[in-house]
């Protein structure tokens, strides 16, 4: 995740509280999205950005998951989100970010 | 009258001692502990040698000497995976060693901002003379040196930047304003590289197309950087400076910006030129990003591969009007993303390539192959930034099936056949689909190929004045006239 983002959403944390936010990803690979997961959860796992060291401890979910899709109006999601559903397994990234959640209590 | 596509140039320039002064390097090092320091050094025990860049095979289809599609068989890591005998020179162009770069830039080098050590130029000056592009003139531009404490002395006291060769200090590059950021060396450094590699390809160009390069009447700069001083950052032109170093003396420019979509940009606005009749030859040329250079190192060093982005790159292309021969570039077939057309992936799409398609009457399937954004996914996977080619072609299958042209189980055998892996060096404009023009004139020259769709989008709110993305595509189809 790059340090301008990371910066971003660290300012968001600080000003409205770590336990008032959940973050929604939307890259398309997986291992991305893990490495962006772990470093709003547990820290920069490269060291190099402003969360280096800082654990957020946020809760992030994947936009392709149904707990997501079910939060937002059909039509728009089909709309947004329904292509990319169409080429990415979903219950691979459902997995994926449980696990993440998991692990990162 | 149609438009075509004449000729085109692919070059690449091996940089590794430039790889400090990549953006994301040049930010990084201070702080962990500066020149000579722990992040510089390994940094340095991962750079790649002139002959491993060569052999690397995305760099061997970049210039010429392979196909996109033989990537398909090389086993991976492409980088353990060197081309048996790979050569310097492509059919498309070079790759050029960095030793050879170093004449380059001091001959394009105007305002001397370049210093190099009199027995640094005494050790280029036969390899630099010996390139067929350079005449005399230009040799002569390599002076005789400065001294090295002279350069040692500009360097500790003016914010002048060092300037290496294999680790050693050969030369400078100084600042042109006390206080100007858009004058400081760092700045003139990227903007001087962007022009010699745009002149390195449009001498190519030249020389593959067999035309003068008074003949030229026409020059647009697809390169990103932001050329100008403090009261006009951005606002002047690489075009001409190219068209000078390139001796197109009956030839004027402009630049063309729009992020990664410039160069599909300026094809549009150079066949619009061609096709409306205010000139007859036009250039569209695009010079290496410094900027870029190291990019993703964090991500390599991580997984202890070697930094890829070691490379400048740069392309040119020749439009002219029919010649009953190239490939015609169906200004019809524009596909737009506009103001109101949203940005999610399947707007942007729809709008890039279903749209104009359904305005011409073409369907997806009839369509040979989609260039779109070639980004070596070798370079962005390490560093979580995934495979963006792939992606792309993913979510064209899937448009084909949506529009019913194909069943959901065929979007994979889309891919394979109508898309190609990634093979770009990631310098933002470089990788926006043009890579593949070269191999689809060549297939269409030679009736292998009907059509390509090329398809680039722009990330417009990197610059934060829009949250707007861009894009823009075009078709580009064999010449009907070609047997008779």
């Amino acid at each position: 995740m790059d340090p301008e983002s990371q910066a971003q959403i660290k300012r968001i944390a600080d000003d409205f509280g770590s336990d008032n936010i959940m973050v929604v990803l939307g890259a398309s690979d997986i291992e991305g999205a893990e490495i962006a997961a772990e470093t709003l959860t547990v820290g920069d796992p490269s060291f190099a950005g402003p969360l280096a060291g800082v654990s957020l401890g946020l809760p992030v979910y994947h936009i392709l998951e149904p707990e997501v899709k079910e939060s937002v109006p059909e039509e728009i999601y089909e709309q947004e989100v329904g292509i990319v559903s169409m080429i990415v397994d979903t219950e691979e990234v459902s997995r994926a970010f449980r696990k993440i959640r998991e692990t990162n209590k | 009258m149609a438009v075509v596509i004449r000729e085109c140039s692919y070059i690449l320039v091996h940089v590794p001692d430039f790889v400090r002064y990549g953006s994301k390097p040049a930010r990084d090092i201070p702080i962990n502990g500066g020149p000579g320091g722990a992040l510089e050094r390994r940094i340095y025990e991962h750079v790649r040698s002139y002959d491993e860049a060569v052999a690397y095979p995305p760099n061997q289809v970049y210039i010429g000497n392979m196909h996109p599609d033989d990537l398909h068989t090389t086993p991976q890591p492409w980088f353990e995976h060197p081309v048996a005998g790979a050569k310097r020179h492509g059919k498309f162009g070079e790759i050029l060693p960095e030793e050879e770069w170093y004449g380059w830039l001091k001959i394009a080098d105007d305002f001397n901002l370049v210093w190099l050590t009199p027995a640094f130029i005494a050790q280029i000056r036969d390899v630099v003379s010996g390139h067929p592009f350079l005449e005399e003139e230009d040799i002569g531009k390599l002076g005789n040196g400065v001294a090295i404490n002279k350069i040692r002395d500009k360097i500790e006291r003016d914010d002048a930047l060092p300037l290496y060769y294999d680790g050693s200090l050969v030369g400078s590059i100084r600042r042109d304003h006390e206080v100007d950021d858009t004058l400081k060396a760092q700045v003139l450094m990227e903007n001087l590289m962007a022009k010699a590699s745009g002149a390195l390809a449009m001498h190519h160009l030249f020389n593959r197309a067999g035309i003068e390069p008074q003949q030229v009447d026409f020059i647009l700069s697809c390169s990103e950087e932001a050329v100008g001083d403090r009261y006009n950052r951005g606002g002047g032109s690489l075009s001409k400076a190219i068209g000078e170093m390139c001796r197109c003396v009956n030839a004027t420019g402009h630049d063309i910006k729009a992020f990664c979509a410039a160069p599909i940009h300026a094809i549009m606005d150079a066949a619009s030129l061609v096709q409306a009749g205010v000139f007859e030859r036009v250039v569209v040329v695009g010079g290496g990003c410094l900027a870029k250079i190291g990019m993703k190192y964090v991500g390599h060093l991580k997984h202890d591969m070697p930094v890829l982005e070691d490379v400048l790159a740069g392309f040119a292309f020749l439009l002219t009007p029919d010649d009953g021969v190239s490939p015609i570039v169906r200004l019809d077939s524009i596909g737009k993303h506009d103001v109101g057309a949203g940005s999610s992936q399947q707007e942007i799409m729809t709008s890039l390539i279903v749209k104009p398609l359904e305005r011409i009457g073409v369907k997806m399937m009839a369509i040979d192959k989609y260039a779109t954004e070639l980004h070596n996914p070798e370079v962005t996977l390490p560093a979580g930034s995934g495979n963006t080619p792939l992606t792309n072609y993913k979510i064209m299958g899937a448009l084909a099936a949506l529009r019913g042209e194909i069943g959901r189980d065929q979007i994979d055998t889309f891919v394979r056949e109508r898309g190609m892996p990634g093979f770009s060096p990631t310098q933002g404009h470089i990788p926006a689909a043009v890579p593949f023009l070269g191999h689809a004139l060549e297939a269409m020259q030679q009736g292998r190929m009907q059509n390509t769709m090329f398809v680039a989008k722009g990330s417009l709110f990197l610059g934060r004045m829009s949250q707007l993305s861009d894009g823009l595509s075009f078709l580009l189809e064999r010449n009907p006239r070609r047997n008779g």
